[in-house]
C-alpha cells in the first residue's frame, strides 16, 4: 500500500478546501478527507497484520524512498511498524471526531477547516517518516496551525496562550533541532536515515550531550515536567478541536519523538539518564493529578489531568523495559482518544450552558442524556475503569515498571500508582457536579441534547476507547515488536 | 572577441539598460506609466539574458575580472531581486517626478555589484563596491520632500565612506606585507603576521559595516527608516546579497589560510549579531525598523553558514539568499503596498488587516514565516542548511545559540501575523486594490517561497555550482 497517500489526501483536501466557495462545502470535504483517511488507516493496519501474518518481519514496511536533497543525504523515507501505526490510527480518529465537533465554526470556516488539515497533515507525516530531516519538518508544520487556531478561534486569554503555546514548542523543535544535527555529523555516516542510524553507534560521551536536548525537546510538546506550563493554557483558550488535537495528535507527537528518536536512537545515554526521567515523569504524574484537584473550570481539569496523565507516557519510556514501553505507547493511545473525547464533551456542554466552570452546572444528566453519559465513560475511562482503555494502558506501565527490581523504579512505580486515587476524587467530583444534583440554572432546561454530529464524533472516539479496553491484546500485539526492538538495543542484543 | 563579450554579458546588459533609460530620460515627455511598462520589460529581458549562456567560465583583464557559472547564477539573483523591486515599488514610482533617474542610479548600483562580484583583485573590488554603494546613497533621498529620506542618505554616505576608508586602510596594509592585490596569489603570500592580521581584521571590518554585521549594524535602522521602502528593500536583499557573495569569494579564496582567525572572528560576530538584532527588533513599532533589525539578525545565520566552509558553506549560503530575496522582498512589496495606499507602517496600523485584505496579509504571513523559518516556507529550508553548514565544524555552541535565537525572533514575527489575524481593530487599513505590476511581484515572491524549498533541484544545482 501506498503511504505517501497519508499526506497525499490531506493535501488535497487542504486545497479543495481552499478553493471551495461556501462553509458546507468546506465541512463535507473535510468530513469526507478525514473519513477517507480512517479508512485507510483501518486498511493499513489489516494489511499491516496481513503482511505480518505472512512472516514478514522486517523492521519497517511499506516503506518509499526519494531522494530528496542529495547533496546532504537528505531522503523522504517513509515507512510503518507498529508503533506508528497505532499513532497514524489515533490521528484517525481524533481527525474525525475534531473535523465533526466543529460542525458549528461559522467564523472564517474555510480557515479553520484548512488549518486542522494542515495540522493533520503534519501529524501523519512525523508518524510515517523514517527519515530525520522529513520528521522534523513535519514537526514544525504541525506547531503554527495550532497558534492561528487557539489565536483566532480561542476564548479567553487566547493570545497570550497562542503565543506561550507557539514559542514553547518551537523552543523544543529547537531542541531537537541541535540534537539531530549531531545525530548527522556525530553518528559518522552524514545521515538522517532513522533505520541506518540505529545501526550505527554513537559514541556515548555524545550521547550524553545530545539525549538530553532531544528527549526535553521532544518532551516539551509532551508537557514534560517543568516545561507543561502550556498545557493548561492552551488547552483551556483552543476551540473544541484545537484542543482535541492538541491534546490528541499533538502532545502524542512528542511521546513519539522521545521514544522513536531519543531512545532509540541513543539508548545508552537514555539508560543513564533515566533516573532523572522517572523523577520528571512521577513529578508530572502526581503534581498534574493534585493540581487538578484545585481547579473549577472543566477545560483546566482536564488539561492538568493530561499532564498527569501524559506523565505516565514518559514513565513508561524512562522504565525501558519491554512492557513498560508498551504501555507508553498504549497510553498514548488511550490518552489521545479519552481527551481527545473529553475536550469534546466539555465542549458540547460549553457551547450550550456558555460557561465551563463546575460550579455553575449541575443536573445536566435529565437534559442532555446523551451527552453527560459520554462524559461518564469518558470520566470512568480516565480514572481506569477496567474495560476502558485507560486501565489497560496504565496498568501495562505499572506492570512494567515494577519488573526493574531496585528500589528506586518501584518507589517511583508505587507514587505513579497514588495519583489514581486522586484521579479518582477530581474526576469523580466534576462529573457528579456537572451532570447530577439540582439544576442550577434556569435556561439549562431549555437545552437540547446533542446533534448527530456531536453524537457521531463521541462514537466515533467511544469506539476506539471501548476497543482497546475490551480487547487490549490487539494493540499490544502491534507495538510489542517494535518496543522489543528497542529494549534489546537498550540491553545491547544488537551487536553493532 | 565574441566570447570575452559574452563574458561580460550581465555587465553589458545591465549597462544598455542604463544607456536606453538615459535617451528616454533626454526624450522628457514620455509619461511615467509608459517608462515603467519599458523598464519593466527590460529589467524582464535582462533576468532572461541573464540566464542564457551561464556556462561560460572565463577571466578578462588578465585576472581582473573573472566569471564561471556561480558568479553568473549570483548575478541572476541580482537580476531576479531588482525586477522584484521594480514591480512591486509601482505605485510609489508611478506618482515620482524623477523616475528615469531612480532606474539609472539603482542599475549604476547593480553594475557595480556585479563587477564586485566577478572582481579577481582588491582594486577592481573596490571599484565595484564604491560603484553600487555611492548611487544607493542617491537613492535613499528620493522621497525628496521628507527630511528623514536626506538624512538617511546623509547617513549612508557617511557610514559607507567610513567602512571603505577602513576597507582601503586594509587592503593597502595586505598590499604593504605581501606585495600582491590579486586575490589568486594572496593565498601564496599570506604568512599569518600580525600586521597581516591587523589588515585583515580592518578588511573584515569593512565588509562588516556593508552587511550591518554588529556591532557595525549602528546606521542600518535609521536609513532603513528614512530611505523610501524601494530602496530599502534594495538595500537589505540586494545590497545585502551582494557583499554576502564578495564576501564568500574573499574568505574561502583569498583568505584560505586564515581560516582560524576568520572562523573565530563570524562565530564571535555571528553570535553577536543574532541576539543584538533579535534583541532590538523585539521593541519596534515601525514596520521598516522591524524589517530593518530583523534583516540584521538574518545576516548572523548567514555568517554561521559561512563559518562552515566549504562546499556547503557556499552553497548554503547562496541559497540562503535566493530564499532571503522572495521573503523579504515578499514582506517588504506588502508592507509597501499598504503603506504607499494608506500611508500607515506601524504594526498597530495592521490589526485587523485580515478582514479588508485576506491575500494580502496572507502574503505577509507567508513572507514573514519564511523569514522566521517555518515550515513548508523555504525559509525553513534555507536555515536548516545553514545551520548544517555550521554544524559541521561541530561547534555546537553556535548552533544551539541560534536555535534559540530562532524562536526569539519567531516572537516578534509572530506579533504582526498576531495583529494581523487575531487583534480587533474598529478602522482596519481599506481594501487594497494594487496594480497587475504589484500583483505579479507578490505572487512571484509567494511563488518563489513555496517551490524554491519544496522543490529540492533548486538547491542541488546551486550545490553543483558552489566550487571555485
Amino acid at each position: 500500500m501506498n503511504l505517501s497517500l497519508l499526506i497525499i489526501i490531506p493535501l488535497a483536501a487542504a486545497i479543495a478546501v481552499l478553493l471551495s466557495r461556501n462553509g458546507q462545502q468546506v465541512k463535507w470535504i473535510s468530513f469526507l478527507a478525514s473519513l477517507a483517511q480512517l479508512g485507510l488507516s483501518l486498511f493499513l493496519l489489516s494489511a499491516f497484520m496481513g503482511e505480518r501474518a505472512n512472516g514478514n518481519v522486517s523492521q519497517m514496511l511499506f516503506e518509499q524512498r526519494y531522494s530528496w536533497f542529495a547533496p546532504l543525504n537528505i531522503e523522504y523515507y517513509i515507512g510503518v511498524d507498529g508503533i506508528s501505526i497505532s499513532m497514524i490510527l489515533l490521528t484517525a480518529f481524533v481527525v474525525l471526531a475534531g473535523v465533526l465537533m466543529s460542525w458549528n465554526v461559522e467564523k472564517m470556516t474555510k480557515e479553520f477547516y484548512f488549518l486542522l488539515l494542515l495540522l493533520s497533515l503534519g501529524a501523519y507525516g512525523f508518524f510515517i517518516s523514517l527519515d530525520l530531516f522529513t520528521l522534523f519538518f513535519f514537526l514544525e508544520i504541525a506547531v503554527i496551525p495550532k497558534y492561528l487556531l487557539i489565536g483566532i478561534w480561542g476564548s479567553g486569554n487566547k493570545e497570550y496562550s497562542a503565543n506561550k503555546l507557539a514559542l514553547m514548542l518551537m523552543g523544543g523543535s529547537a531542541l531537537v533541532l541541535v540534537g539531530i544535527f549531531a545525530i548527522y555529523f556525530m553518528s559518522g555516516i552524514h545521515s538522517f536515515d532513522m533505520v541506518k542510524l540505529s545501526q550505527v553507534h554513537i559514541a556515548i560521551e555524545v550521547q550524553k550531550i545530545f539525549f538530553p536536548m532531544l528527549f526535553v525537546g521532544f518532551g516539551v510538546f509532551t508537557a514534560i515536567f517543568p516545561f507543561h506550563t502550556w498545557v493548561p493554557d492552551g488547552h483551556s483558550s483552543a476551540p473544541t478541536a484545537g484542543s482535541m488535537f492538541l491534546a490528541g495528535i499533538s502532545m502524542k507527537l512528542g511521546g513519539y519523538g522521545c521514544l522513536r528518536v531519543a531512545t532509540y536512537l541513543m539508548p545508552e545515554a537514555a539508560k543513564e539518564y533515566a533516573p532523572i526521567i522517572i523523577i520528571l515523569a512521577s513529578i508530572a504524574i502526581l503534581y498534574g493529578a493534585f493540581a487538578t484537584m484545585m481547579q473549577k473550570d472543566l477545560k483546566y481539569i482536564n488539561a492538568y489531568s493530561s499532564v498527569s496523565h501524559c506523565g505516565f507516557v514518559l514513565l513508561g519510556i524512562g522504565m525501558l523495559t519491554k512492557t513498560s514501553i508498551e504501555g507508553a505507547v498504549m497510553q498514548m493511545v488511550s490518552h489521545g482518544l479519552m481527551t481527545a473525547l473529553f475536550f469534546a464533551v466539555i465542549g458540547m456542554i460549553y457551547e450550550r450552558t456558555h460557561t465551563r466552570k463546575v460550579e455553575e452546572l449541575g443536573g445536566l444528566l435529565k437534559i442532555m442524556p446523551f451527552v453527560c453519559s459520554v462524559l461518564f465513560i469518558v470520566g470512568l475511562c480516565s480514572l481506569g475503569l477496567p474495560g476502558f482503555s485507560g486501565f489497560v494502558a496504565e496498568m501495562t506501565v505499572f506492570m512494567g515498571s515494577w519488573q526493574n527490581p531496585e528500589m528506586f523504579y518501584r518507589v517511583a512505580t508505587i507514587a505513579a500508582c497514588m495519583s489514581i486515587v486522586v484521579t479518582a476524587v477530581y474526576i469523580l467530583r466534576a462529573v457528579g457536579k456537572t451532570a447530577m444534583g439540582p439544576i442550577t440554572n434556569e435556561h439549562f432546561l431549555q437545552l437540547k441534547d446533542a446533534a448527530w454530529n456531536e453524537r457521531l464524533a463521541a462514537i466515533v472516539l467511544l469506539l476506539g476507547i471501548v476497543a482497546i479496553g475490551i480487547a487490549p491484546f490487539w494493540l499490544s500485539d502491534l507495538v510489542s515488536p517494535g518496543a522489543e526492538l528497542i529494549v534489546n538495543k537498550i540491553a545491547g542484543v544488537i551487536i553493532y | 572577441m565574441m566570447n570575452e563579450l559574452l563574458l561580460m554579458k550581465s555587465e553589458l546588459a545591465v549597462t544598455a539598460v542604463i544607456f536606453i533609460l538615459l535617451f528616454i530620460k533626454i526624450n522628457d515627455t514620455t509619461s511615467n506609466e509608459t517608462v515603467l511598462k519599458i523598464v519593466n520589460a527590460l529589467l524582464v529581458l535582462n533576468v532572461a539574458a541573464g540566464f542564457c549562456c551561464v556556462d561560460i567560465t572565463g577571466e578578462l583583464f588578465s585576472g581582473m575580472f573573472k566569471t564561471n557559472a556561480l558568479i553568473a547564477f549570483e548575478k541572476n539573483l541580482l537580476n531576479i531581486g531588482t525586477l522584484l523591486i521594480s514591480l512591486l515599488s509601482y505605485e510609489w514610482l508611478r506618482n515620482h517626478r524623477h523616475l528615469p533617474e531612480f532606474f539609472v542610479l539603482m542599475l549604476s548600483s547593480l553594475l557595480g555589484m556585479f563587477f564586485m562580484i566577478s572582481s579577481g583583485n582588491f582594486l577592481i573590488f573596490y571599484l565595484g563596491l564604491e560603484l553600487s554603494t555611492i548611487p544607493v546613497a542617491a537613492l535613499c533621498n528620493f522621497d525628496m520632500e521628507k527630511r528623514q529620506s536626506s538624512e538617511a542618505a546623509m547617513k549612508m554616505i557617511m557610514s559607507s565612506a567610513f567602512s571603505s576608508g577602513i576597507l582601503l586602510f586594509g587592503i593597502s596594509m595586505m598590499y604593504g606585507t605581501t606585495g600582491t592585490i590579486s586575490f589568486a596569489e594572496l593565498p601564496m603570500l599570506l604568512t599569518g603576521s600580525p600586521l597581516q592580521i591587523f589588515s585583515f581584521i580592518l578588511l573584515f571590518t569593512g565588509f562588516a559595516f556593508k552587511l550591518s554585521v554588529v556591532p557595525f549594524h549602528l546606521w542600518t535602522a535609521d536609513v532603513y527608516e528614512g530611505s523610501p521602502i524601494a530602496v530599502t528593500s534594495f538595500l537589505s536583499v540586494i545590497s545585502k546579497g551582494s557583499i554576502v557573495f564578495i564576501f564568500l569569494t574573499t574568505l574561502y579564496k583569498a583568505f584560505a589560510p586564515m581560516g582560524e582567525v576568520w572562523y573565530n572572528l563570524i562565530f564571535l560576530l555571528s553570535v553577536a549579531t543574532m541576539i543584538v538584532g533579535n534583541l532590538f527588533a523585539l521593541r519596534q513599532q515601525n514596520m521598516k525598523r522591524f524589517l530593518a533589525f530583523s534583516s540584521i539578525a538574518q545576516v548572523g545565520f548567514i555568517l554561521i553558514g559561512i563559518s562552515g566552509g566549504g562546499q556547503n558553506g557556499i552553497s548554503s549560503s547562496v541559497y540562503f539568499v535566493l530564499v532571503y530575496i522572495f521573503s523579504n522582498l515578499g514582506a517588504f512589496g506588502a508592507v509597501q503596498l499598504i503603506s504607499s495606499f494608506s500611508g500607515k507602517e506601524t504594526i498597530d496600523s495592521y490589526k485587523g488587516l485580515y478582514q479588508t485584505n485576506p491575500l494580502l496579509s496572507w502574503v505577509l504571513t507567508i513572507s514573514l514565516f519564511s523569514l522566521a523559518g517555518i515550515p513548508p516556507t523555504a525559509g525553513f529550508f534555507g536555515k536548516f542548511f545553514l545551520l548544517a553548514s555550521g554544524a559541521e565544524k561541530g561547534n555546537y555552541i553556535l548552533i544551539t545559540i541560534a536555535a534559540l535565537n530562532m524562536i526569539v525572533s519567531l516572537y516578534y514575527y509572530l506579533r504582526v501575523v498576531r495583529a494581523i489575524f487575531m487583534e480587533k481593530n474598529e478602522q482596519p487599513i481599506a481594501a487594497i486594490q494594487g496594480s497587475i505590476y504589484e500583483k505579479a511581484g507578490l505572487i512571484i515572491c509567494v511563488l518563489g517561497i513555496i517551490a524554491v524549498g519544496l522543490y529540492s533541484p533548486f538547491y542541488e544545482y546551486i550545490y553543483a555550482l558552489s566550487v571555485f
